[in-house]
Parts: C-alpha cells; structure tokens; sequence
C-alpha cells in the first residue's frame, strides 16, 4: 500500500506544478550582512534541473511558507539551483536559519526568461541595483559562455553601500576580463571605497555601448528601474529593446491566484520579464 | 593624438549646438590640467572662480563630517562637469573635490564667463541652460539617494 502511496506522490510531483519537490541545501554561502545564496541539490535524483535566465522557483520553508525567489546560478549546471535572497520576510527569515543538510521545497521553474537566444550581434547592457542583480546573473554566465555571439557587454551595478556588493568576488573576476565592462557605484561610500559613488542610472549616459544595436535588461527596485529606463531611452536604446524584471507578490506561480496581478497580465506567468514598450502605459503607475 | 581644447569642447554633449561664436569663447576660457591621485582640486568654502570638464579619470564630491573626515557625497567622472558654485553667490565652493584616480580635466575661468554673461547674455542663457540640465540631473541623482532603494523596505 505504502508504496502504491509513494508511486502515486511520485507522479503526482512530477507532472503537478503545485506539489514542490524536495531538494537538500548542498552550501550555504553568505554574501552580504543580510543575504545569502543557497545551494540546492535534488532529494530525488532523478529530478532534472533545467531553466532559462531571469525564471523564478518557489521556495517552501515547510512549516512556515512559501515564496518566489528568482534563480540565480548558471542556467549551463545541471547539478544544483542556486538561489540568492535577502532576510526581510517571515518566510526569508527561517530561509536564513536553514543549515546545510536542511530539505526545502522547490516549484518551477516559473515564468519567462530574459531575450538571449535571439539577440546575436547585439551590445548588451545590463544594469542592475541592489539585490536585482540576482536574477540577472544567470543571464551573464550565459552572455559569457556564448560571449562570440555578443558584441559589448556592459554591467551597470548599483548597491547600497561596498559592505552590499553582492558576488564581490565574481564582479572582480569578470572586471578583469577585457571583454566585459562592470561599473559599480555605491550610494554611500566608507572609507577605504576609491569607486564610484551615487546611484546607477547616471553610469548609463557613459557607459560603452551602441544605442541603436544595444539589448538592455534592468532588474532593481521599481523607481531605479523607471530612472535607468528614462535614461536609457535618453541614449536612443528604443523601449521594445529594453526589458524589465517586475516584482509582485507571487504566489501559485501559475496565474490561478491573481495575487501578481500587473495591469492586464499577471506576472508569474507573462512576466517576470517585461518588453517596456509592452507595459509602458501602466509602468510607473502608483494605482497598478 | 593630442586635441585641441576646442575640438574637445565641440564633441562634448554639454556644448551640443550651441552658436559658434561661443564656442569659440568658453574655449578661450580654458585649459588642459592633470592632478595626480588624491589631489584636493579645490576645499569646501573656497571661491569658487572655475569649473572642470572631466575628460578622464575619477573625483569624489566630499563633504567634512566633523568626527567623520571627509565622506563622499557622490564621483564625477569622464565625460562629466565638475562645479557649478561659480553660477550664484557667494561664489564659493559648497563642497570640496579630491581626486581619487589620476584626473584629466579642461578647467574653464568661470570668473571670466562669468563677467562676459552679464553683458552677453545669449550666452549667459546658453550656458545656464545647460547647467540646469547637469544640475537637474544631479537632483534627481540625490533624491533616489535618499530614498536609499536598496534598504529593507524597498
């Protein structure tokens, strides 16, 4: 009976988007005060782990809750999902209690993904503030691995302060590659900090890449997002060239719930990748 | 190649289509400098008699803090002005500039532009403008500062 029950789970994980599937924290790796990246591994060996940039799981803290988390490793590695996330919520706070060796639960992934694929030739320039650079990671290692498809390759990377620079040590490596240009600026700078100082989008009206063949992708807060799209289109990067990650409050990650409901789309399920142009009547809009 | 400071000035956006008689004017008014790495390009409360144009290198915008030094209020950079106490009274410096790379910069005799502005002032309107944009664009800068968009509650 036992394991006519266990059979039945089985399918059921595998082809019921809603059941999650349990996977083991394999590394813990804390990147800032307040954020940390974790390292999952399948319970299940024969889950296998495939998604495309700028898609999003949903983590199940059993007993506490569930939320939406983008997906921030190199979409290239089957082995294991990383996910970066800040302690701010209930469900993010027992998330940064977690150890090594722990079991959570994984949906998805969810959602859209960031236009890679089709963009052969193209400047890419990515801006990112805050934790928004998260999402935007696995669409670099992918810019990276592929880096002959792509002609300039820009980072544009706002953070609070140097001590909240997420993937310090990642940002350095690919700082030092010739073919990739990172700018980091800082809005309150320490002592021993010789970079830049202010918010990002300023770093857009200077940054190297060609307006009329450049692909932008934006992830941060909402008002850092409106900021970099406005100037970005002041450089000539039109809005259909120009794609944004929105945030709401995601819950079933398949548009049952209506919790992400953005204007006329949900953003679970159409999103979290937005065409400006495509959201440029709501964008902004304190009343959606 | 070395490039004259008109031919820099021309290329610049800040100076995109304004009238060439004074172009040929503000570049007059300025010349080629270099400061070395950390180098105070000008102090908090001093007169303020010039503005830069950054053609290369880094500057921290400081403030001193008692008990905390100097703090960085923001980085200019290539491309960008550096100064505009030079346009109101008093004329002095709200701020100080140091320079946290080795910088190149145009330094242009804003005293002298400033003296020309009041009696031409076409060129007083053309210039100002265009501060206004770099101030504008500072404000807004500031304000998403303040905001402090990577906090918690954001």
């Amino acid at each position: 009976m036992g394991e006519i029950i266990e059979a039945e789970f089985a399918e059921r994980t595998a082809t019921d988007p809603m059941v999650p599937e349990l996977f083991r924290i394999d590394r813990l790796k804390r990147e800032t005060e307040d954020t940390f990246t974790l390292e999952l591994v399948p319970v299940n060996q024969d889950v296998k782990i495939s998604f495309l940039p700028g898609q999003f799981n949903m983590l199940y803290v059993f007993g506490v809750g569930e939320v939406a988390i983008s997906i921030s490793g190199n979409p290239a590695l089957t082995s294991h999902l990383e996910h970066t996330t800040r302690r701010v919520g209930v469900v993010t706070k027992a998330m940064g209690l977690l150890k090594v060796g722990d079991t959570i639960g994984v949906r998805g992934p969810f959602g859209n993904h960031w236009p890679v694929a089709e963009e052969d030739g193209r400047d890419f320039v990515v801006v990112a503030g805050g934790i928004g650079l998260a999402p935007l990671r696995p669409v670099l290692y992918h810019l990276m691995a592929q880096r002959e498809r792509y002609r300039n390759i820009v980072l544009l990377y706002g953070a609070r302060s140097p001590e909240e620079i997420l993937y310090k040590r990642e940002l350095e490596r690919w700082r030092g590659k010739f073919d990739l240009e990172v700018q980091v600026t800082v809005d309150r700078g320490s002592s021993g900090w010789r970079g830049n100082v202010g918010v990002v989008t300023p770093l857009v009206a200077r940054a190297p890449f060609n307006p009329s063949n450049t692909v932008a992708l934006i992830c941060g807060p909402e008002i850092m997002m409106r900021f970099a799209a406005m100037e970005l289109q002041k450089r000539g990067v039109p809005p259909e060239r120009t794609f944004l990650s929105m945030e709401r409050n995601m819950k079933c990650a398949l548009g049952y719930c209506g919790h992400c409901q953005y204007g006329p789309t949900f953003v679970c399920k159409d999103g979290p990748v937005f065409r400006l142009d495509r959201i440029a009547s709501i964008f902004g809009k304190g009343e959606i | 190649m070395v490039q004259s400071v008109e031919s820099v000035i021309k290329k610049h956006p800040f100076f995109a289509e304004m009238p060439e008689k004074h172009l040929e004017f503000i570049a007059g008014c300025a010349k080629n400098v270099a400061f070395p790495e950390l180098h105070a390009i000008f102090h908090e409360g001093d007169p303020a008699n010039e503005f830069y144009f950054i053609r290369e290198g880094l500057v921290a915008v400081e403030l001193v803090i008692p008990h905390r030094g100097a703090t960085t209020i923001q980085t200019v950079s290539e491309g960008e002005i550096l100064g505009w106490s030079w346009a109101s009274p008093p004329y002095r410096w709200h701020f100080g500039a140091r320079t946290l790379q080795r910088t190149r910069a145009l330094l242009f005799d804003a005293k002298c532009l400033r003296t020309k502005c009041d009696y031409d002032h076409d060129l007083g309107y053309e210039l100002l403008s265009r501060f206004m944009g770099v101030i504008s664009a500072r404000l807004d800068a500031t304000r998403l500062q303040l905001l402090d968009i990577y906090g918690r509650d954001n």
